[in-house]
């Protein structure tokens, strides 16, 4: 799509792009380039010289056990954030939608949510959770469950995928609402004449007709908890204990600037690059085509 | 409505109320755990009720530091330069570059496209390391710019401006030429107050996306007078020590006000400004 009629001026234009062009080639084109050079090299310990290594950080990274492993956490973590807030979201949504009045109360009272910082909710979780003054601690312990997520690798797990769903789960519900809102009424109240009832006209007509807001959601849940979740682990758990949270993006961040292996925290950082790249052409590819029944 | 069952409305209203109450519990906690002293904290469980202290907890942790944060007022007015900044730049910045891209035929025009739309694939979570010694070489450690500066490119917002640019009529265009407009007078008197909506709506989500920084702040500011609330408040709780949990829970509290009275009392513009900004 272009513009019929333009200005003529030539200095102009590049005046006028050339701030951003400036601020993306000095703080993402080159850094992204350096990351891209490191993970060709490994450092010697004292990081004095380094040497030229082809392909050897990504052998190390992909026969390094640890890593395989943070890439089954980070999946775990992905899908069970995603599966949690779409679920509970899609839930909240259709009997916002059916219910007349109060709709926008109720959706006041669930988006807030997504304007507290990752971190915030870490926080918030984490007090809720604590072992020794939780509240929430203190009623499973009644209860005779031992919650401690401090030992517990699979609690912890359990209590950063329930942070990171509870943030999300306004965003869903917002796009949720919005997309069961633009089907047309006619459709459904068609098939309730002809006798489906509310769950038959759940199954058959808006969930199909709400495919392309799911699938959009299902993309978008899957970068959030790839990229977005750093705060509310770094906040919860710090990718412990042991390993049993720490996903790719944590380990990215706790290799380089804990563990100081620039090498192969370089090479990581290519690896999620290609993972974003993969993810944003599938999303534009199908965004564009719309998923239809 | 459709048919009237009476016993379903009344679910939807159970299970959505239910839902408000699932979400809002954690918020509710720490309200409560703002307004009572260190030690109904330390003896579990915690009153459902709030107690007496909320002015007190909160002076202290606006007003009063320690050896390891600098008082909470301090972070707050750090956290709002930054969000200030990010959402004014990438506003502007994205601006120019849109009506550049839109309005003007240059060389290597598209060049610029492609290399503005790729940065929308590189979050900074994935290239931290190299940023991070880009902005240390630059000298920008614990300054406003090294905080502002690598988050203001945008893809989406010069995006969003180019989709609204490209609906403005070329009409407008062809009346402002002919009335004699040269390019920055139709920048001023035409597209910018036609774009008022969209930046508005723009601003609430980048002034939360700023606000909300946690990763980058963590990294650069080493000097805690710098500090942002949303990291500050990690240095707070102590994993050994001593963390004075009604101070925390305040600074937590003040943490989330900003945003999240922005998305409620602007909520027309936020939905606006997610719904554009995802296209």
């Amino acid at each position: 799509m272009e513009k019929r009629v333009v200005f003529r001026q030539r200095l102009l234009p590049f005046l006028l792009v050339t701030p951003q062009l400036i601020i993306t080639a000095i703080f993402f084109l080159w850094p992204a380039s350096q990351a891209l050079y490191q993970s060709f090299l490994i450092e010697d310990a004292f990081g004095l010289s380094s040497e030229f290594v082809w392909f050897e950080n990504f052998e190390n990274l992909f026969s390094d056990r640890l890593y395989l492993e943070s890439f089954k956490t980070t999946a775990v973590f992905s899908i069970s954030v995603t599966v949690l807030s779409l679920g509970m979201a899609l839930v909240l949504a259709v009997m916002a939608d059916r219910v007349i009045k109060g709709t926008n109360v109720y959706r006041t009272l669930l988006i807030w949510p997504y304007a507290v910082a990752p971190a915030i909710v870490g926080v918030l979780w984490l007090f809720l959770f604590n072992p020794s003054i939780g509240l929430v601690a203190f009623w499973l312990k009644q209860t005779g469950y031992n919650w401690n997520h401090v030992l517990n690798g699979g609690q912890a797990m359990t209590l950063v995928v329930f942070a990171a769903a509870w943030k999300q789960i306004s965003y869903n519900f917002l796009f949720f609402l919005a997309g069961l809102q633009a089907i047309p009424k006619s459709l459904i109240e068609a098939a309730a004449i002809d006798g489906a009832g509310p769950s038959r006209r759940f199954w058959t007509i808006i969930f199909p007709l709400l495919s392309p807001t799911t699938f959009f959601l299902l993309v978008v849940n899957i970068v959030y908890a790839f990229f977005d979740t750093f705060g509310i682990i770094h906040a919860v758990t710090k990718g412990g204990p042991g390993k049993a949270t720490e996903t790719l993006v944590y380990k990215v961040f706790s290799d380089g600037f804990v563990s100081l292996d620039l090498g192969g925290s370089a090479a990581q950082s290519v690896v999620l690059m290609v993972i974003v790249i993969s993810l944003t052409v599938v999303q534009f590819r199908y965004i564009e085509r719309r998923v239809h029944y | 409505m459709i048919e009237r069952r009476p016993g379903l409305t009344l679910l939807s209203h159970a299970i959505l109320i239910s839902g408000i109450l699932i979400v809002a519990f954690p918020l509710y906690i720490t309200f409560v755990a703002s307004t009572v002293t260190q030690n109904e904290i330390m003896r579990p469980p915690l009153p459902l009720i709030p107690g007496p202290h909320l002015i007190e907890n909160y002076t202290r942790a606006l007003f009063e530091g320690s050896s390891k944060v600098v008082p909470v007022g301090l972070m707050m007015f750090n956290s709002l330069v930054m969000a200030l900044t990010i959402a004014i730049g990438k506003i502007a910045i994205s601006l120019t570059s849109a009506y550049a891209i839109v309005y003007f035929r240059f060389p290597f025009r598209m060049l610029c496209f492609w290399t503005i739309f790729i940065t929308l694939m590189l979050p900074v979570e994935v290239r931290i390391l190299p940023t991070f010694e880009v902005v240390a070489d630059l000298g920008l450690l614990n300054s406003y710019g090294g905080l502002t500066i690598p988050l203001i490119a945008s893809a989406t917002a010069t995006f969003l401006f180019r989709q609204f640019f490209m609906t403005i009529p070329d009409e407008l265009l062809e009346a402002a030429r002919i009335d004699g407009a040269g390019p920055l007078r139709f920048f001023w008197d035409v597209v910018l107050p036609l774009s008022r909506t969209n930046i508005a709506a723009l601003f609430v989500i980048l002034f939360i996306y700023g606000w909300n920084q946690y990763l980058w702040p963590l990294l650069i500011t080493t000097d805690k007078e710098m500090n942002t609330i949303v990291m500050g408040i990690s240095h707070m709780i102590g994993i050994d020590d001593f963390t004075d949990w009604p101070a925390v829970m305040a600074t937590a509290m003040l943490a989330m006000l900003p945003p999240v009275a922005i998305v409620i009392f602007m909520q027309r513009l936020f939905i606006k400004g997610l719904v554009e900004t995802e296209k």
